[in-house]
């Protein structure tokens, strides 16, 4: 790839879903986009790359900027966020007894991992009141990694990563060389497509909205809008949750943190 | 220091058990299969054991029955480390005491990771 290519690629990623993408980094760009181009049928990932100046083709950009996307992700990543969430937060909003179901959204949800994680601690909670009722939405940009989610099937090596072993033996069974999620988990979530520079308002309201571990993949730039639109999305009383060690110090005013672990937020009082 | 026994029948197992276990901080002692281990453990209880379960003369989910019947046999985190992936295996094996388990194949994170899960870094 030439130094134009990857400002080219660059600069789609950051207009079309605010991605971050450091010309330095040529190695980890043509480490994702090398499986794209052989599924596209192209040579190599300048012929797609030649394509795409050539025809600026819809379809490809976005299966271009998708590709692009950061989709590292675990079980139960941060163990304190985790425990926090099964013995603080869901607990107090399952107690609040109110007559609609408590909403939480996986705002970027890459394959899954995170979603099903708190699905499971749903489940799990001792302290969660049993008439509680939950409703998970898992989102991200790339129809690719939504597939894997909706799945619900990881690899052996995807399930030995933060999950413990008794969540295993519980929530998941074997199906072929793969570990497949239960249908009781696998269900309780709703998937949708969804690029976080695009209008949310559709959404409606949730109690909890994690966008763990996305900002740093995110044009600085657009920190401020992104987690603007989040917030309006939040219940007055809701919680946003940013990953431990990303600061929104300066980002915007929207937000406010709160006590508990680091990256938790609520919307700053009018 | 902690101490963890890591019973495995293949010495090529042992090793790069040993040198990951080593690098988190543990002192290791090796056995080669349970009847190995039950006298290891008889003589100083490990505070960890990494377990293999196809093993000859005694195999792992027998020495871990054993074990937990000795005096002090109650103490050690046990964490299973076999290519025994079925759920049914998983089961019977936590049914005999086992804290964690580990699908071979592992690498050093994936014994990072269970031996954080199962309480001992």
């Amino acid at each position: 790839m030439t130094p134009e290519d990857m400002d080219l690629l660059a600069a789609l990623a950051r207009q079309r879903a605010g991605l971050r993408i450091e010309s330095d980094k040529a190695y980890l760009v043509e480490s994702r986009l090398n499986p794209l181009a052989r599924r596209e049928g192209f040579e190599s990932i300048e012929a797609m790359i030649a394509a795409l100046r050539a025809h600026r083709e819809d379809r490809l950009i976005w299966a271009v900027v998708e590709a692009l996307t950061l989709n590292e992700t675990a079980f139960f990543r941060d163990r304190e966020v985790f425990a926090h969430l099964r013995d603080e937060l869901l607990p107090s909003l399952s107690r609040l007894g109110r007559d609609r179901p408590i909403r939480i959204w996986s705002a970027a949800c890459s394959t899954g991992q995170e979603v099903y994680s708190l699905a499971m601690t749903a489940a799990e909670g001792r302290d969660i009141a049993p008439a509680a009722r939950f409703e998970f939405f898992g989102s991200d940009l790339s129809d690719r990694c939504l597939e894997k989610a909706q799945s619900g099937l990881y690899t052996q090596f995807e399930v030995q990563r933060g999950l413990p072993i008794r969540l295993l033996v519980k929530h998941f069974e074997n199906q072929d060389e793969m570990w497949a999620i239960t249908p009781r988990i696998r269900q309780a979530v709703r998937w949708r497509r969804i690029n976080l520079l695009a209008d949310l308002s559709s959404m409606g309201k949730f109690d909890v909205i994690l966008l763990r571990n996305v900002l740093p993949g995110l044009d600085p730039a657009v920190h401020g809008r992104v987690i603007e639109s989040l917030a309006a999305r939040l219940e007055d009383d809701g919680v946003l949750l940013v990953g431990s060690g990303e600061s929104l110090e300066g980002v915007t005013s929207a937000v406010q943190a709160i006590a508990g672990p680091s990256g938790l937020f609520t919307r700053a009082a009018a | 220091m902690k101490t963890c026994l890591v019973v495995d029948d293949s010495r090529v197992i042992r090793k790069v058990a040993r040198r990951v276990l080593e690098d988190i901080g543990f002192e290791i002692a090796e056995a080669a299969d349970g009847v190995e281990a039950l006298a290891w453990c008889r003589a100083a209880m490990p505070d960890a054991v990494l377990l293999d379960w196809n093993m000859p003369v005694m195999n792992g989910i027998e020495f871990l029955r054993h074990l937990r019947q000795e005096p002090g046999g109650q103490g050690p985190t046990v964490v299973f480390c076999t290519v025994e992936n079925r759920i049914e295996a998983i089961r019977e094996a936590l049914d005999a005491g086992a804290d964690e388990y580990i699908m071979k194949p592992f690498d050093g994170d994936i014994i990072a990771a269970k031996f954080a899960e199962a309480g001992l870094l």
